[in-house]
């Protein structure tokens, strides 16, 4: 592969791919159906009790 | 495995940590009867004794594991992260303040027959000891707190060992060699290429642990605190062996070449230079930010959302930004441009895990007039805030043309690593110390109180001094007359920077001072004489110091 080649790779479906994962983990802080285990996992560090961890 | 019921048993790891260390011990001899320069082979028996004390330590271990019984959270290994930390802390602390007294007053701090006492062979010492003996220490011991039930469980304790013991081994053979003059002169990456194998033996362990834990856990969610260690440690790993990609001149020598040459070798070197403060010193950090902030406030989390968001945002990037070191170079431009943009993309990721972390405080404010300990960790925040703020700033070509090689740059550094990995770290050790030798609180608040003051004046005289200092430097090195000629020379420089370096040393004697009354009311507490808890629940958080000093 050339140099050429490597660099629109990683300018066209690189930057395509790490833009859908950086997405997707957005879209998964922001989805509705985990706020439940979200506002439980705020709490995570208070519960550790006598486990301690 | 090794912690089975029924006593010592010579489980695989054990027989796998005593395989390494024989073979250790049989290639540090072949190193010593090759050795074509003394400094090597001074540096091939300090390898082999430290192998050979942690194969008696290991055979101690498993003879005295029948007699005692089995630690249930394995506390011992992170009781011995924290004595670490605290010990390398203060070493680091006062190499610090002996080479800014060498810059301040020369002729009084060095001595020309003892070739150890150059600034240029102590520097290495002290920024190794501070980022990844004192550093390195915190971030393994408060990592381990919070998994190590579950290491125990899985059978990790031992392997946890080997990092707790191995990292200041390490230290310890990296250091004498920058005494004696042994560097790759990279940037913290100086130890020589047998030091850089040996760390990552311990690092391959520390994983192990890790993600050994985590994958026998027991609650479906991974906490953030847990996302951001792991990061840490992955990246960190991936640094090392990509900088460290080196061939060895002989068996019987130190030295070695890089594999990268050229340009391509200082943009690798930046890469790591900076992802090893965004990773090993923002991302384990922000671990213990988010694990102990809202323990010590006894608040959740101000915002999950937001926190999961300032994971995926720092991780991505921060691993681009390592080309603002190198502007003005042969670098191409486009590269530069960027790192920079990266650089300032990164504000939005920091202050938001910056805000996350104060409003965590939200209902709970009124602690801060109560709880010291709470005060540094929320104060570390603010530092971590206030230098993510500059190093964007400072990251901006032509502002980068001002501050480039100056003392800013120093005082840019210090700010995040005395302000907030400093304050981080010490806040983390007042909470771990009462947990860990069950204490009901710390033996003294009005000494955590004193600390924290005289710290955070330290750290304003240090980082005014050296604005003004860097500000200066900067100006004066690009003042032309009106011939054309530029109109001061270097040492002119120099000469105007001595008060400023004066103030600076004094900022960090006070910041010693501080952790040295830490390193007293942490024994103090540790050995006191309180009636022990059954429980780590029995343990208040400390964050209600009714009866407070």
């Amino acid at each position: 592969m050339s140099y050429e080649q490597a660099t629109h790779l990683a300018q066209t479906w690189g930057l395509g791919l790490l833009f859908m994962v950086f997405a997707g983990a957005v879209i998964y802080a922001l989805w509705p159906g985990n706020r439940e285990e979200f506002t439980q996992a705020a709490r995570t560090p208070l519960n550790d009790g006598d486990d301690n961890g | 495995m090794a912690y089975a019921k029924n006593g010592s048993v010579w489980g695989v790891d054990a027989v796998a940590i005593g395989a390494i260390l024989v073979v250790g011990m049989y290639l540090s001899m072949f190193g010593i009867s090759r050795a074509i320069e003394p400094a090597f082979a001074v540096q091939m028996w300090t390898l082999f004794a430290a192998l050979l004390a942690g194969l008696i330590g290991l055979v101690g271990v498993m003879g005295a594991d029948k007699a005692r019984a089995p630690s249930r959270y394995e506390n011992g290994v992170i009781k011995a992260g924290v004595i670490a930390s605290m010990f390398w802390g203060v070493a680091g602390f006062l190499v610090g303040l002996i080479i800014a007294l060498q810059l301040a007053f020369p002729d009084l701090f060095y001595f020309s027959e003892w070739g150890f006492t150059n600034f240029g062979r102590l520097r290495p010492l002290h920024t190794s000891a501070v980022i990844f003996a004192f550093g390195g220490n915190v971030l393994i011991a408060t990592s381990f707190w919070s998994c190590s039930a579950r290491a125990a469980r899985a059978g990790w304790g031992l392997v946890a060992l080997v990092c707790v013991l191995g990292l200041p081994a390490f230290i310890v053979l990296a250091g004498t060699g920058y005494l004696e003059g042994v560097t790759e002169g990279r940037e913290y990456a100086e130890p020589p290429w047998y030091t850089d194998i040996w760390l990552t033996i311990v690092w391959v362990a520390y994983l192990l642990v890790f993600l050994g834990t985590l994958w026998k856990r027991q609650e479906k969610h991974i906490y953030v605190a847990n996302w951001f260690y792991l990061a840490f440690i992955v990246t960190i790993a991936l640094l090392h062996l990509v900088n460290n990609l080196a061939v060895p001149v002989s068996a019987g020598s130190w030295q070695s070449y890089s594999l990268f040459s050229g340009v391509q070798d200082a943009l690798t070197q930046w890469w790591y230079g900076h992802n090893a403060v965004g990773f090993f010193l923002t991302a384990g950090f922000l671990g213990i930010m988010y694990y102990f902030i809202p323990k010590q406030a006894n608040r959740p989390v101000y915002s999950y959302r937001l926190s999961i968001i300032h994971f995926w945002a720092l991780i991505f990037l921060y691993i681009w930004a390592g080309p603002h070191h190198l502007h003005y170079t042969a670098l191409p431009q486009w590269a530069q441009t960027l790192g920079m943009t990266f650089s300032i993309m990164l504000w939005m990721p920091s202050w938001g895990g910056m805000i996350n972390g104060l409003m965590t405080l939200s209902g709970a404010w009124d602690k801060l007039r109560t709880d010291p300990v709470l005060r540094m960790l929320v104060v570390s925040v603010a530092f971590y805030g206030m230098s993510t703020f500059e190093g964007p700033v400072m990251s901006i070509r032509a502002v980068n043309s001002l501050s480039h090689y100056t003392d800013w740059t120093i005082g840019h550094v210090h700010s995040g690593a005395l302000g907030w990995v400093g304050f981080v770290s010490f806040g983390a050790l007042y909470c771990l110390t009462p947990w860990l030798w069950k204490k009901k609180q710390l033996h003294s608040l009005a000494l955590v109180d004193w600390h924290f003051w005289l710290a955070t004046i330290g750290i304003v005289l240090y980082i005014t001094s050296m604005w003004v200092a860097g500000v200066m430097q900067g100006l004066m090195w690009r003042a032309y007359n009106e011939f054309g000629f530029l109109e001061y020379s270097f040492v002119e420089t120099v000469e105007a920077m001595h008060p400023y370096y004066a103030i600076r040393a004094l900022g960090g004697g006070l910041f010693l001072v501080g952790a040295l009354l830490m390193a007293y009311n942490l024994w103090r507490t540790a050995t006191g004489k309180e009636p022990a808890h059954e429980r780590a629940s029995d343990v208040p958080v400390l964050a209600a110091p009714v009866a407070a000093e």
